[in-house]
């Protein structure tokens, strides 16, 4: 039984004057105790938005939410606005991308945290103060009693990143959402905040949603991994059978667009011709079409539906790559 | 291959109804314009303002009566505590010396629209040159720039630590009393605001990488600051005016309430009407009443077009 | 040939402080003699992360920072000596192609106009007409619409915009290209296309690119030669294949256990080297070594105390460290104690008012 199963989620955003836009238009998935679940896409593909539906962080007005959110038997998307705000922080807790437009820059790091724990362990004073200095030190920061009352903008961009941490499992919380946490970070930092993050869900079995762009971080960090286009998951497997056996052409098409440190040099990237602007509607075939390089007529007929092997490894493609496809012919006037 | 003609003839139809995002060459100024009409605020904002200008110019000619001319004067006189008030003739009734009412109002609109506009366009001016000099001089980056931009911004904060009433008053004093006086008086007030927007537009431009850019290029730094720079910088200080001229329309008001503005009592003024209605607020409330809600009304009307211009222009609204 | 030759660069930016004018205070040591040289029709890519003074090396090789000291050398001419009119004279054979493809692009200028601007400012191009008329080419040659000319930076994708940067250099057919983090801004897919553009327009025209960049997988792919930077200085260079195949600077190694590979398998059983804490700030670089505040093989000796050359080792692979060839033949380890003894980074500067010193 998954702690968090999302299904067919949907979010759509209406302006007046303007056409309704489904960011988030069917997305399933689910995430266990203890296990770190991908989702991988560019910009566009509607992960960020699938992270706030999931924390209720969406607005009011503007916006239509549908589907099922069940996180441990309970139904977020039914709560009511207390409810889920007595659950975020407590249960579920997200880290966001930016460390420093997400830390409040006139208040010190330590009252931050304390915080946290005053709404929902109901710490105080001296327990409290002791405890964030303790958080602050199981995420890697030194010296952390000094550091409790420095301000955001006296950390460096590894250090604010850990301080987020931190105030996300104040509460042990039992679903993490990290969404793109280590994109603004260096590389060296970024290898250090995963390393913490892998140490967080071993030992205390937190389940870990980790949402990002980059290929190569969920290849050593996640245990299922989903991808994204155009607000639908694409494809869907386990790790290794991801990058082993890449079925949707998007997939491939990613994957071949990322140059890669222990291949050879000299060789042209494949990357994925056009850009998100060309998709078409989802009810008037797959989105991906016009970008893809396989398509055939079936794909212009109506939305694919995902299609399920019998590995687990899940795809939405009609005319996927495996052995048996053909040889691409690129369709160059279909651009 | 019918096939591949049939697949590519379906894709171009269902690309074709995904709806083209051409802009076809819509510059911001054309987008943010769009985004004005469509606003309700604008809109309102645009009534009202356009209503006041309309009236104000062809004020001469609707005004039924002249109001400079004491026609019911032996109505009024004979009767001091009697106040003439809405009637068929007179739809404003009559002031306390017998003129007809709409008619100074509609000819008093003029009044302030001349002072507000010419106070506005002074500051305006002054406060454009003075702030884009300091602009253009900070953002050049060199040693002599900074100092420039320094000595012509301490000057700046000199003229807002003085209060603008100070000021005026000090105006009247060396020009005497007048609707100049007035508006040089609104206008220097002005001065220091519009300079120090445009200075901290253009400088906050000035940092940008297209500016940069530019300088890669291999443009010349007049050019840089005349067709880049200042461009970009211009939309907050045209927001500014257009509040500006509401704050003009009350403070003009206020200088002749106080009995700055021109000593010709007869020239109808929103401002020195409401001065001469206060005496008169227990008998006759609707003399002061009428200009009070007109300067209201007006300044409203400036205030939501200015806001308006903001939310259009505003960067962050763009897709 | 080297058509690009830096040496011994120095950027510093002075710390201002005061209440009417400003007094110096400090400087920030964003380039700290940096020496290095680019052979024409290659590329040569600058990897370092944040703080480490890459892009301002990148911009006052343009002189678009201020040169505190060293020469740049473009085709023998000193470029740091040049006056201001002279440098703008020499500007068309120099361009540079930045990082945020919106933010450097003048939002009120449609396309016609940025590319025209500049051939209007060096005089290339007999006329309006012919101006516009070769704007159009590289349009193409970037893979833009005909359309393109009359439209607006904000009417484009990300990708389409880096491209119109792209062609706002080509325009004014420059020798040598500075691209400062040309995709990073974008998503994986279109980075994929404007890597490739840009080799293509490299293999067609014959342009030299310095190549300044955080992405190691990104740099290796696109470049000949590498040099890694670290806090203002130069640490290693060594050619794409030689520098993966045999990373010899601490840092270098580090760096390269850092970056995740879309692999699993690789993940999974690759040694990562973890660094220790975080940068020391460009205002208050450690003595000696820059980098032995967090070095794992650090020694005792000569670490905290000189400054490493960088030096030639074999093949044309360069290192500024003083054990190279210990570290190299397993004479140091790095180990546990070591790890201990490494200082707790030093806390981060703050008082660093001036925005112009930010280093990247």
């Amino acid at each position: 039984m998954p702690l968090l199963k999302v299904d067919d989620l949907s979010v759509t955003f209406t302006q007046r004057g303007k056409a309704d836009v489904r960011a988030v238009d069917g997305v399933s998935f689910s995430v266990s105790e203890g296990e770190v679940v991908g989702l991988v896409g560019e910009s566009g593909c509607g992960k960020s938005v699938t992270s706030l539906a999931l924390m209720g962080l969406l607005a009011d007005r503007g916006v239509k939410v549908g589907g099922s959110v069940n996180f441990d038997g309970i139904e977020l998307l039914n709560l009511h606005k207390n409810a889920m705000r007595d659950m975020r922080g407590q249960e579920l807790a997200m880290i966001f991308q930016d460390p420093l437009s997400s830390l409040n820059p006139v208040v010190p790091i330590g009252v931050q945290v304390t915080e946290i724990l005053q709404r929902h362990r109901k710490m105080r004073g001296e327990a409290a103060r002791k405890e964030a200095a303790d958080l602050l030190d199981r995420v890697g920061i030194p010296d952390p009693t000094r550091r409790l009352k420095e301000y955001p903008h006296q950390l460096s961009g590894g250090m604010r990143q850990r301080a987020l941490i931190a105030m996300a499992v104040a509460c042990a919380p039992r679903l993490l959402i990290a969404d793109e946490p280590t994109t603004a970070l260096d590389v060296t930092i970024q290898a250090q905040i995963l390393e913490l993050l892998k140490e967080l869900v071993d030992t205390q079995g937190t389940a870990l949603l980790m949402i990002t762009h980059d290929l190569g971080v969920v290849a050593g960090l996640c245990d299922e991994i989903n991808v994204l286009y155009g607000g639908r998951v694409v494809e869907s497997a386990a790790r290794r059978n991801l990058f082993a056996a890449p079925t949707h052409p998007y997939s491939v098409g990613l994957l071949g667009s990322i140059p890669r440190l222990d291949a050879p040099r000299g060789e042209p990237l494949k990357p994925v011709r056009g850009s998100v602007n060309d998709n078409i509607a989802w009810s008037d075939g797959c989105a991906f079409a016009p970008r893809c390089d396989y398509y055939t007529m079936e794909c212009l007929q109506g939305p694919p539906e995902l299609v399920e092997s019998y590995t687990g490894h899940k795809y939405r493609c009609v005319n996927p790559i495996t052995e048996h496809t053909a040889p691409a012919v690129i369709d160059t006037e279909a651009s | 291959m019918s096939t591949k003609t049939d697949k590519i003839d379906r894709l171009a139809e269902l690309t074709a109804k995904r709806g083209g995002r051409d802009g076809h060459g819509a510059s911001l100024w054309r987008e943010a314009f769009g985004r004005l009409r469509r606003s309700p605020m604008a809109m309102a904002g645009t009534v009202i303002v356009g209503a006041f200008v309309i009236i104000a110019i062809i004020g001469p000619w609707i005004a039924p009566y002249d109001p400079t001319a004491q026609a019911w004067g032996n109505e009024v006189f004979p009767n001091r505590n009697m106040f003439v008030g809405p009637r068929g003739e007179n739809w404003f009734g009559l002031d306390h010396l017998g003129r007809d009412q709409f008619s100074r109002m509609v000819i008093g609109a003029r009044q302030s629209l001349l002072v507000g506009v010419v106070a506005t366009l002074l500051g305006f001016a002054a406060g454009a040159i003075l702030g884009g000099i300091a602009g253009a001089a900070a953002g050049l980056g060199k040693s002599w720039g900074r100092r420039i931009d320094t000595i012509l911004m301490r000057f700046t904060d000199m003229m807002l630590a003085i209060p603008a009433l100070l000021l005026a008053v000090s105006v009247a004093a060396l020009m005497g009393q007048s609707l100049a006086t007035v508006m040089i008086a609104v206008g220097v007030a002005q001065v220091p605001i519009f300079a120090r927007l445009l200075r901290g537009s253009m400088l906050a431009q000035a940092h940008s990488d297209y500016v940069l850019a530019a300088k890669a290029t291999g443009i010349k730094r007049k050019r840089i600051v005349l067709a880049h720079i200042l461009p970009n910088s211009v939309g907050p200080v045209l927001v500014q005016a257009t509040l500006t001229l509401a704050t003009a329309i009350i403070e003009a008001a206020a200088l002749s309430y106080l009995g700055l503005g021109s000593p010709d009592q007869s020239i109808p003024e929103w401002g020195t009407m409401l001065a001469d209605a206060q005496r008169f607020l227990s008998g006759a409330p609707q003399l002061a009443i009428y200009p009070a809600i007109a300067i209201i009304i007006t300044a409203l009307g400036f205030t939501l077009l200015g806001e308006a211009m903001r939310e259009s222009l505003d960067p962050k609204l763009r897709k | 040939m080297s058509l690009l030759e830096i040496e011994d660069l120095k950027v510093h930016f002075p710390i201002r402080r005061g209440v009417v004018f400003d007094r110096v205070v400090g400087q920030v040591y964003a380039v700290d003699g940096v020496s290095l040289s680019v052979e024409a029709g290659k590329t040569y890519g600058l990897v370092g992360e944040s703080g480490c003074g890459k892009t301002t090396l990148g911009r006052a090789v343009l002189r678009l920072n201020d040169i505190t000291d060293g020469a740049v050398r473009y085709n023998g001419t000193d470029l740091a000596q040049l006056s201001e009119a002279d440098m703008r004279r020499q500007r068309n054979k120099l361009q540079m192609v930045f990082q945020d493809p919106l933010g450097s692009l003048n939002p009120r200028q449609n396309i016609e106009s940025i590319l025209v601007e500049g051939m209007e400012a060096h005089k290339i191009g007999a006329d309006r007409a012919e101006r516009r008329e070769r704007a159009q080419r590289t349009l193409d040659a970037v893979g833009l619409p005909a359309n393109a000319m009359s439209r607006y930076p904000h009417e484009f994708s990300g990708g389409q915009r880096q491209r119109i940067g792209i062609a706002r250099a080509l325009v004014l057919e420059p020798d040598l290209i500075i691209c400062d983090e040309p995709v990073s801004a974008l998503d994986v897919s279109i980075q994929a296309q404007v890597l490739n553009l840009l080799e293509e327009l490299q293999k067609e025209l014959g342009l030299t690119y310095l190549v300044i960049a955080h992405d190691l997988a990104v740099v290796r792919h696109i470049s000949d030669v590498i040099g890694v930077m670290y806090l203002g200085g130069l640490v290693e260079e060594a050619s794409s294949d030689e520098l993966y195949a045999n990373p010899r600077h601490p840092y270098t190694k580090a760096l390269m256990s850092a970056v995740p590979v879309p692999d699993p398998d690789v993940e999974d059983n690759r040694e990562r080297i973890l660094l220790t804490g975080d940068l020391p700030s460009p205002a208050n670089p450690p003595a000696g070594c820059r980098f032995h505040t967090r070095c794992p093989w650090r020694q005792e000796t000569r670490c905290d105390t000189e400054r490493p050359e960088l030096r030639l080792l074999s093949g044309g692979h360069k290192v500024a460290c003083h054990f190279a060839e210990e570290i190299e033949s397993g004479e140091i380890q790095p180990t546990s104690e070591l790890a201990a003894a490494i200082l707790p980074d030093a806390h981060v500067q703050t008082d660093i008012p001036d925005d112009s010193g930010q280093v990247t």
